[in-house]
């Protein structure tokens, strides 16, 4: 059998998402439920299949509870093989020397014999954040066509966003000649998209040498690139065209989500070419009577009151003279019988009791300014009480 | 509980709809949006704590393998035990086994090795929820030989092969065979218990003899040599004899009551897919239909079960409609009491109706 793999992938998933507030607050953020039936890491991880990648390290830090059950053994993305598949890699007590992930480079750099264990050519880097569908192969093929160190993947983004990003500066043929970590002054609106494919070898020997720099803040956009960079190295950007959006704050994973309605949406997820997989639950179809207007419903739903341009996850039950406008329900939410939820998004196993009030209207909430632009967040778990009342824009994470 | 094996017919009583069974298996009939008719007793068996079910096969059995794989699904893709297909044995001079006792027999090496005390037989034409530990428990209590399912309810003229008359303790005391009057009665429902070696023994004696029928040559005389007994199955039964009774056990899921008491616990195993969740338009109208992952729905429906990745389009509408995996109905369509089968594409402005006792058929794969 061949103990090798040409590539295997790393995806980084321990960030705290702090910006997604009362959402993270008990699991990481590529777990976050996302359209109906999925959460985010099922995107790099289908992805990753779909390019014929069979070899997945996950990286989990912060609150990895749910994402371990979640990821389990990898079968729902045909991650469960007999050599590679889906590795959970948390961090570990060593003889010498113990640490947390101190950085996206050390949490590669701490599992180097995890990759070795495969013996690949290539390390392909991925992040749990994204929302996209991208055949990682045709980046690796150019990759190998450029005789490439590193490939990084990058589209070209709104000049005024572009100082949120890491911005590649590139000749015309692709090389990279300049990196700027979220430049106050963009030369260019080519955004990285933290996708990256480095020679194996090159990788590892940067990664140690990092290792040893105690100046080091061990973070790829930081360190490993511009050190890479400065020595010379062969740096490629890779153009992606398609759909891709940063989920990592409240009002951006509210628009993905919005951003599945509609016959013909701006993310299609029904392209049998390119499916997501996800651990799909065992809910019967759901049962639908009442007025529904521009949405998605997911298995298992009970769905007798208004719904409008709304996602409604898994095994939720709207029950009748219940009203769902521009909000996204995650999973197993019951909204009782005169309540309104409006302009929200609501985490899984939430109770909204008769009669409550949820968020204003869109176009009145979107005039609440705040850390979440007027969307209201209900946190898993939460009750709110009949006749209860929450304000537009409010972070709710306990009962009310 | 008591070690059990199970084994699933899935293959019989198919001349009852050969519309749907021209294609596939009885157990391979897709069921309520998202099913297949074996997922019921197969998961019953795994709820109740069975970890080895033996699968008999006849023809036509593609799809059912398709579904059921290595049995990953129901937690059966075990190295002890687990999901096993039999397909059907025969020798030389022998042909497909043509009845239960012959296809009982292929199985028999199957169940001379499993190391299990007690054997379920069931069919896979039923819709109900049974832990059959329970009936083992019955059975055991009883000293029983073979322990029968029954549900009670009130048929107009009874299609069931055995209906039966039992004393307060369960201990049937008659079993009548094609009865041709209706009422209310003990209707077998073709699920039952039996210690293996016993089972075993049956087989082998139904050799020797050459007997045929499980129901006239050893269970009816059966009455006076050995113990039987009949348990009673409660609460929600349907079972799939006609095209009609396809019909009415799809829309039964529309009543809260039964969906609830089906899939309430969320424990009904089957096979998984990625469809993505439905779609519901601007301009589309709901009323009163199970809808199922991958459907996009334009157009008006009421009292519908649609299956997965099904499309209704503008201007259409369909009502009182079963509409099967990957069917494409086209705009301003008018349908009513229809059944289409899998990958079917009704062209824009085409009428079709059935009704209520006689639903119209489409054929899988028709374009109509």
């Amino acid at each position: 059998m061949l103990r090798k793999k040409e590539c295997v992938a790393m995806l980084l998933a321990g960030g705290q998402g702090s910006r997604l507030y009362a959402l993270t607050s008990n699991i990481a953020k590529p777990a976050v439920s996302f359209g109906a039936k999925y959460r985010i890491i099922d995107f790099p991880l289908s992805n990753c299949i779909n390019s014929g990648i069979d070899t997945v390290g996950v990286l989990t830090q912060y609150q990895p509870l749910v994402l371990n059950e979640y990821v389990g053994n990898g079968q729902p993305w045909d991650l469960d093989r007999t050599f590679g598949g889906v590795h959970i890699l948390s961090p570990y007590e060593a003889k010498t020397d113990t640490s947390w992930y101190k950085g996206t480079a050390n949490a590669i750099y701490q599992n180097i014999r995890f990759m070795k264990m495969y013996d690949p050519e290539y390390v392909l880097i991925l992040s749990g954040d994204h929302i996209y569908k991208m055949d990682y192969d045709k980046m690796l093929q150019a990759h190998k066509a450029a005789n490439a160190d590193c490939t990084i993947a990058c589209m070209q983004v709104p000049f005024e966003e572009a100082s949120r990003f890491g911005i590649l500066n590139t000749n015309p043929d692709g090389t990279i000649y300049e990196f700027e970590e979220k430049p106050a002054k963009p030369k260019s609106n080519l955004a990285s998209m933290g996708i990256y494919i480095f020679t194996a070898s090159k990788l590892f020997k940067y990664l140690e040498e990092d290792d040893k720099d105690p100046n080091s803040e061990k973070d790829f956009g930081k360190n490993i690139l511009p050190n890479m960079l400065n020595k010379g190295e062969r740096m490629y950007s890779y153009r992606f065209e398609g759909y891709w959006k940063d989920v990592g704050t409240i009002s951006s994973l509210w628009e993905a989500n919005m951003d599945l309605l509609g016959v013909v949406p701006n993310f299609e997820l029904s392209d049998r070419e390119h499916e997501i997989h996800s651990r799909s639950p065992l809910a019967p179809p759901a049962f639908v009577e009442g007025e529904i207007v521009n949405s998605i419903v997911a298995t298992g739903c009970e769905a007798e009151g208004r719904i409008v341009n709304s996602v409604i996850g898994t095994d939720c039950v709207i029950e009748k003279g219940a009203e769902v406008c521009d909000s996204v329900l995650m999973g197993n939410i019951t909204v009782r019988a005169g309540a309104k939820i409006n302009y929200a998004i609501i985490d899984e196993d939430v109770t909204i009791g008769e009669k409550a009030i949820v968020g204003a209207p869109i176009t009145e909430a979107k005039k609440v300014t705040g850390k979440t632009n007027g969307i209201t967040v209900l946190g898993r778990g939460i009750n709110v009480k009949k006749n209860g009342k929450i304000s537009a824009g409010e972070i709710v994470d306990k009962d009310v | 509980m008591a070690s059990t094996v199970g084994v699933i017919y899935s293959s019989i009583n198919e001349e009852n709809v050969p519309e749907l069974t021209k294609v596939r298996s009885m157990g391979s009939i897709p069921y309520g949006g998202r099913y297949r008719m074996v997922d019921f007793a197969l998961s019953n068996m795994v709820n109740s704590g069975i970890t080895t079910v033996g699968m008999i096969t006849k023809n036509n059995y593609q799809s059912l393998m398709d579904h059921l794989g290595t049995g990953k699904y129901w937690d059966l893709a075990r190295k002890e035990g687990g999901l096993i297909l039999l397909p059907p044995y025969s020798g030389e001079t022998e042909t497909l086994y043509k009845n239960r006792l012959e296809a009982l027999k292929g199985a028999t090496a199957f169940l001379k090795k499993a190391k299990e005390d007690f054997v379920v037989l069931a069919d896979s034409d039923a819709i109900y929820k049974l832990d059959y530990s329970k009936v083992i428990d019955f059975h055991i209590k009883n000293n029983a030989d073979i322990t029968m399912v029954y549900h009670e309810h009130e048929t107009k003229k009874s299609h069931y092969y055995m209906t039966f008359e039992t004393e307060k303790d369960g201990k049937i005391t008659e079993i009548e065979i094609n009865s041709a009057k209706g009422g209310v009665k003990k209707n077998y429902i073709n699920v039952m218990v039996a210690r293996t070696s016993f089972i075993l023994r049956i087989i082998q004696d139904a050799i020797q003899h050459g007997y045929i029928s499980f129901g006239r040559d050893i269970l009816s005389p059966g009455v006076k040599t050995y113990n039987l007994y009949g348990y009673k199955l409660e609460g929600y039964y349907a079972s799939i004899t006609s095209l009609s009774s396809y019909f009415d056990a799809n829309m039964a899921l529309l009543d809260k009551k039964v969906r609830s008491e089906v899939f309430g616990d969320r424990d009904v195993y089957t096979k998984v897919n990625d469809s993505s969740p439905a779609k519901i338009a601007e301009g589309a109208i709901v009323k009163n239909s199970l809808i199922s992952d991958g459907c996009l729905i334009e157009g008006t429906i009421e009292n519908c079960v649609l299956f997965r990745g099904v499309k209704i389009g503008k201007g259409a509408v369909v009502k009182n409609c079963i509409i099967m995996t990957d069917n494409i109905i086209g705009e301003n369509c008018n349908l009513a009491y229809v059944i289409s089968d899998k990958n079917s594409v009704i062209r824009d402005n085409r009428t079709l109706a059935g009704c209520e006792i006689q639903p119209y058929f489409v054929n899988k794969g028709s374009l109509i």
